[in-house]
């Protein structure tokens, strides 16, 4: 039975985590848990002079390190990411794989100099988490703009963006679920 | 996968670091292009000739070929490309220089997903705006080569040939000729063969209006300028800007009209009516006229500096009568024309009719004999025209012309004339460019009658 797996990669806050299990299992109709007893430990991924944390090596480390798992894995922290021709990106999956990882780190207002809002990144992260998800079910970027992938490569453009798939996405997803059963 | 753009548009990435190449090969599939990579100038030169593609990002610095010597290559192999230079912060100099080649725009290492994604999308928008732009242009030109100039004769070649020598210039021309020679055929000619092709022509036919309504007609008015005048409205050489501006009969313009008309011309700058703001409007002029100007300068009504500068390249169109070997073409020419704008299968004109039309002197040119031809093909039982479908006083004239005296074509000429105006003594004495007392005295002279 394919599962989605939630990975907590520190520092990570484990409640928002928690706070994603019902949406995405009712998003994506399979069981999500949590990886509660294996934390992982990004600081091999750690580029000293970016000061950022490598997605990539992230991603293959989490590939080593379920290499039975059947069904998706999310790797979740609170750290920047990036990849080594961007300057940043808020999560990085495998299209039409099995692993996606998803920084926190650009979905808090802080960042931007305004008040904390934990209810708006929550939705943020939620939507983050639909849409990097997607792209392991080989989803690519939507043109429709309320779709949640819908490409967004800015805070604002997420919270543009809808929470669900588009009607077509959806379907799309929902084939790809049938294939991995 | 279900495919979402209705046409995938493809990337071609070139950069000799592997993760570069990876990386941005994975986020544009997430975006749904089609994306190949290489990882030199020789790969990228062969992926280019297997393409074609919407976009190149090069990196500027690799081993071997640079990226500005490969966009060159890449640029002739395909000039449609979009390239995006790829660069890091040192070497920002070399894609200014990228830029100056024809680059669209250049990206530096790392670089912003946001910036990233708007770059490309922006450079997409931009490639299919040529794209459409290049297809428009080649309408604009089937279109205007559209325009017909019917004839094989040796007068009309030269000119045709004239036309064709002068469009490529900005030069002033001025078209002679008589009343339905085809002036304005000829004046769209050289606009459609000239670099003014993609702006309009306008024409303004200046002995139709009174002297006020052309001034507001030519210069535009503000609103409020004169009683009626509600809006602003734009003049003839204000639409004309980047065109051509075509004056028919010009020769009948007021004193006043040829002072302002003179310093338009010569200064591209004039004031709506009303108004005070300078406007300044790069058109071509094409005039025409069926007057003797010459004469008109030397009895004063035609100011010769005005006739100077409108009269710097003359083409004179010859009347029909002096090029009878293209009435049969341009019968012809109009037959089919109503022909198909009838429904009607009539496909040849009788040998006799041909005859008679040949021979006439055709006073209204091909404008006549358009006219002729509508209304014999109206009259004409398919499958041909016969000449007894040709108008009454046509076929007569065309006897009495073969006593060939100076006396014989006037009287035709000054018949014809008052029968097409419906005997408007005024508008036939201004078509013969005579005074109405010398018409008077002329249809008593030839015992000349009212239907």
């Amino acid at each position: 039975m394919p599962s989605i797996l939630i990975v907590p990669i520190r520092p990570v806050d484990h409640a928002e985590l928690t706070a994603l299990i019902a949406p995405l299992s009712h998003a994506f109709e399979l069981p999500v848990t949590i990886e509660e007893s294996n934390y992982l430990d990004p600081s091999f991924a750690f580029d000293t002079y970016r000061n950022q944390f490598n997605s990539t090596y992230i991603i293959a480390s989490l590939l080593d390190r379920y290499p039975a798992h059947s069904g998706k894995i999310i790797g979740i922290t609170e750290v920047d990411l990036f990849v080594p021709v961007l300057t940043y990106v808020f999560g990085e999956a495998q299209l039409d794989g099995r692993i996606a990882v998803l920084s926190t780190y650009r979905l808090r207002e802080e960042l931007y100099g305004l008040d904390p809002n934990p209810k708006l990144e929550h939705i943020r992260l939620l939507k983050e988490a639909n849409h990097e998800l997607g792209h392991t079910f080989g989803l690519i970027h939507c043109h429709n703009p309320e779709c949640v992938m819908h490409s967004s490569t800015s805070a604002e453009e997420i919270d543009v963006k809808g929470n669900n798939f588009c009607e077509e996405c959806e379907q799309a997803m929902r084939e790809a679920l049938i294939s991995t059963h | 996968m279900a495919e979402k753009k209705s046409v995938q548009q493809s990337i071609l990435i070139v950069d000799d670091e592997l993760i570069v190449r990876e990386s941005l090969t994975k986020w544009f599939r997430q975006d749904g292009y089609r994306v190949e990579s290489a990882e030199d100038a020789n790969h990228a030169i062969k992926l280019m000739n297997e393409g074609p593609w919407d976009l190149a990002l090069l990196d500027i610095k690799m081993p071997g070929m640079s990226g500005l010597d490969l966009q060159k290559r890449l640029k002739e192999i395909d000039k449609n490309t979009g390239i995006i230079m790829i660069t890091a912060f040192a070497s920002v100099e070399s894609a200014v220089q990228a830029l100056k080649e024809g680059a669209f725009d250049y990206v530096t290492k790392p670089i912003d997903p946001d910036h990233l994604s708007h770059i490309v999308l922006n450079a997409l928008k931009h490639k299919k705006i040529i794209e459409e732009n290049v297809q428009l242009r080649e309408q604009i030109s089937d279109i205007a080569k559209a325009t017909d100039i019917v004839g094989e004769s040796q007068q009309i070649h030269n000119v045709i040939n004239l036309a064709k020598t002068v469009a490529k210039t900005d030069t002033t021309v001025m078209l002679r000729g008589e009343s339905g020679t085809g002036k304005e055929l000829i004046a769209r000619a050289i606009h459609a063969n000239s670099d003014r092709r993609y702006f309009p022509i306008i024409a303004v036919n200046c002995g139709a209006v009174t002297e006020s309504l052309l001034e507001s007609e030519l210069f535009g008015h503000e609103k409020g300028a004169f009683t009626g005048a509600q809006y602003r409205r734009k003049g003839k050489f204000e639409l004309a800007d980047g065109g051509t501006i075509f004056l028919d009969e010009i020769g009948n313009i007021s004193q006043k009209m040829q002072v302002q008309l003179l310093r338009v011309i010569e200064t591209k700058q004039f004031t709506r009516v009303g108004g005070s703001e300078v406007i300044s409007s790069d058109f071509r002029v094409i005039c025409a006229t069926n007057r003797d100007l010459e004469a008109a300068v030397k009895d004063g009504s035609f100011r010769e500096d005005l006739y100077y500068r409108l009269n710097v390249f003359t083409i004179s169109i010859p009347p029909l009568r002096e090029r009878r070997s293209d009435i049969p073409l341009l019968a012809e020419y109009f037959r089919n024309k109503y022909a198909t704008i009838m429904h009607k299968a009539v496909t040849e004109i009788n040998p006799n009719a041909m005859d008679i039309m040949v021979q006439y002197d055709w006073p209204g040119n091909v404008r006549e004999v358009e006219n002729v031809m509508e209304r014999a093909m109206v009259l004409a039982v398919p499958p041909a025209i016969q000449h007894t479908e040709l108008p009454f006083q046509l076929a007569s004239k065309t006897h009495g012309l073969q006593a060939d005296s100076l006396a014989v074509v006037e009287r035709a000429q000054v018949e014809m004339i008052l029968n097409r105006t419906g005997w408007n003594i005024s508008r036939a004495a201004e078509i013969l460019d005579i005074d109405r007392v010398t018409l008077y005295n002329k249809i008593a002279k030839y015992g000349l009658k009212r239907p």
